[in-house]
């Protein structure tokens, strides 16, 4: 060991950066027409970044104020956050500000990060699930400075992140020990909080910003726009899927198809004498369409990884349900959500642009860079695991045949229509995903759902077992024999096909006792907004967008 | 806006039948109007679309249904706005079955 090694440089740099801070701040307190010129204190060059916001809560100020930073000072950064879906997130790259960014989702400004990249103005590290995304935190991805949001703030700089707590956590464990600097944007400092989120001494600076953060309300579907084929895909999913294996344990996504099943659970599963055996505990945000299945007793336990706009009261108001503090209100967890997704639950369903003859799934399409958000976690097996429950072995039997040593594996389910809007079709032969890493130089298509994890596709067409499958020739197969109408679908071997559906790897929804005929809004539990107030007793307070009554 | 017909053979409907409307034009719908035809053995579809490009689909979605119902003597006209395969197939089993009182 050289007695001349030094131990503590990012000690030093942390005091450095503070020591130019310090005229700026009052304690912890920052006022908001300083906050330029604090970032432009403790942000050197080539510094990783971390500016909060994920599909939710959003640093939204913070991430105004980084765009009025001086270029010269405050450059060759390196951003490593959740999104990028502030127009300000991607501003910042069009300042030369940014060399290198590493992510995971991009959703509106898909298309203009797109462009940037192809342009070659930005180089992309990698596209992560939210999960990587903060192991790399821990890791080789440890943020410099890190600019997060809380509800309110008290004068010792302690936290409060309420029922939006999502990926605040996180983020910040990773920056405070590691020497870095975290500054939060509060919408108000207040003497007492309800409960301390994070700690002051993880916190450098508090900032109260002139607007409460954004919430982006994305887990909110309308059940008015409903159709009937998802009313149809819907039940063939309780029917041929949930009953099937029993599945108690699971996630959804956020789509229309989704949100259906979760319609139908008071409805057309209670009826099939379902509730208590399917879909009592999960990892879900709180979906205001799971309302009516709550207070239909189905559902036992619910963790959330953000909040949802408006569910505050209502959730508050089923603490045997979700995770309440002491102070009485949600509490959430991006990392422990997405963990509990991937390790804990037997199922994931979720809805995707487009799937190939292999069953890889993508939401990637031509021009957009949009990333994946958490759904690869969730729609993952999850080959750590270790602890057995019925639905887990069902599938195991059935995907890994008889091997010697007992094994399960994790249902992964895509429901698609099999056309999309503007006749695009839901099956391909080859993914956009393949263009798409081509002209931007990634190392990997941006695939969602791996074909190795996929054991399910239902549309209109029926429910295909791919993971009852026992040769890539008859997965192919499969995924053709539910396609419908599009290309992938009339190219199939129609021998091939009946086949499958007389060994059970295709069912129609007539072979799961359902007629389409019936498949009518009639059966969802809640057919618009109001009714899910209703249903509520008054406890959901939607958004306004939401409202036309 | 595309406009065509297509007339399949088709086994004799044989039910007694009535007139039906069934659907209605809104986005990502459309109606389908049943109504009794000429010739017993076969079906006469005329389509009118408001989506280009897509008669191959049209004719195989239509093939089907001729499969699965007995849908010869019948005249359908269907009026598209956009609808997907799917609610087109579960709107002529819809208006089938009240063209036909439910006889299959």
């Amino acid at each position: 060991m050289s007695a001349s090694q030094q131990w503590n440089t990012l000690q030093q740099s942390r005091s450095r950066r503070l020591g130019r801070a310090a005229a700026l701040a009052q304690g912890k307190r920052v006022e908001a027409d300083q906050v330029v010129a604090l970032l432009e204190a403790v942000i050197e060059p080539g510094d990783r970044i971390c500016i909060e916001g994920n599909n939710q809560k959003q640093a939204d100020f913070l991430a105004r104020a980084m765009v009025q930073t001086d270029p010269a000072r405050v450059r060759e950064l390196h951003l490593v956050q959740s999104v990028l879906s502030l127009p300000e997130h991607v501003d910042i790259i069009e300042r030369g500000q940014v060399s290198r960014i590493d992510f995971s989702f991009s959703g509106p400004q898909s298309g203009r990060l797109a462009r940037l990249v192809e342009s070659g103005r930005i180089t992309i590290g990698a596209i992560h699930t939210y999960l990587e995304l903060f192991a790399r935190y821990f890791v080789d991805l440890t943020p410099n400075v890190a600019l997060v949001a809380a509800q309110m703030a008290d004068r010792q700089g302690n936290l409060y992140t309420g029922p939006n707590t999502e990926d605040t956590p996180a983020i910040v464990e990773a920056t405070a020990f590691k020497s870095g600097i975290v500054i939060a944007q509060v919408n108000e400092i207040v003497d007492t909080l309800p409960r301390v989120d994070i700690p002051a001494d993880w916190v450098d600076f508090t900032v109260p910003a002139p607007t409460p953060h954004y919430v982006e309300p994305l887990f909110t579907r309308d059940p008015a726009l409903i159709t009937e084929t998802q009313v149809l895909t819907a039940m063939i999913a309780i029917k041929g899927l949930y009953a099937e294996y029993g599945v108690t344990r699971l996630n959804h996504g956020i789509g229309f198809d989704t949100a259906a099943i979760e319609l139908l659970l008071p409805t057309y599963a209670a009826e099939l004498g379902l509730k208590g055996k399917i879909c009592t505990h999960w990892a879900l945000n709180p979906h205001p369409t799971l309302i009516p299945a709550i207070e239909a007793g189905f559902v036992q336990s619910v963790h959330s990884f953000g909040s949802e706009v408006g569910m505050e009261n209502y959730v508050a108001a089923r603490p045997d349900i979700f995770f309440i503090g002491a102070d009485g209100s949600m509490r959430s967890n991006r990392a422990f959500s997405q963990a509990a997704g991937h390790y804990a639950c037997d199922l994931f369903i979720g809805s995707t642009l487009q799937i190939d003859l292999h069953g890889n799934s993508s939401t990637a399409t031509r021009g957009r860079i949009a990333g994946f958000g958490g759904a690869p976690n969730m729609g993952a097996d999850a080959r750590g695991r270790r602890h057995a429950s019925p639905a887990w072995l069902k599938a195991g039997r059935e995907g890994r045949g008889d091997i010697a040593m007992p094994r399960g594996q994790k249902l992964v389910a895509q429901v698609v229509e099999t056309f999309r809007e503007h006749m695009a079709p839901a099956f391909v032969e080859r993914l956009d995903a393949w263009d798409l890493a081509e002209a931007a130089g990634m190392d990997l298509p941006p695939v969602m759902i791996y074909s190795e994890d996929l054991t399910h596709i239902i549309t209109e067409e029926g429910i295909a077992h791919l993971v009852r499958c026992r040769s890539p020739e008859e997965r192919e197969q499969a995924i053709r024999g539910v396609a419908g109408y599009t290309p992938v679908g009339m190219g199939r071997d129609k021998r091939a096909v009946e086949n499958l559906r007389d060994r059970g790897i295709i069912q129609r929804p007539e072979d799961l006792g359902i007629d389409p005929r019936l498949a009518t809004r009639d059966l969802l539990a809640a057919r618009n907004v109001k009714d899910l107030v209703h249903a509520s007793g008054g406890l959901y307070d939607p958004p306004k967008k939401f409202r036309n009554w | 806006m595309e406009r065509f017909e297509i007339t399949l053979d088709a086994r004799p409907a044989g039910a007694a039948r009535r007139s039906a409307l069934c659907g209605v034009v809104a986005s990502g719908n459309l109606e389908v109007l049943v109504e009794l035809g000429q010739d017993p053995a076969a079906c006469t579809v005329e389509v009118s679309t408001s989506a280009d490009g897509f008669r191959d689909i049209w004719e195989a979605v239509l093939a089907d249904f001729v499969e699965r119902h007995p849908a010869g003597g019948l005249r359908i006209s269907i009026n598209d706005a956009g609808a997907t395969p799917a609610v087109v197939s579960l709107r002529l089993a819809q208006a089938f079955e009240d063209s036909t009182g439910g006889a299959a």
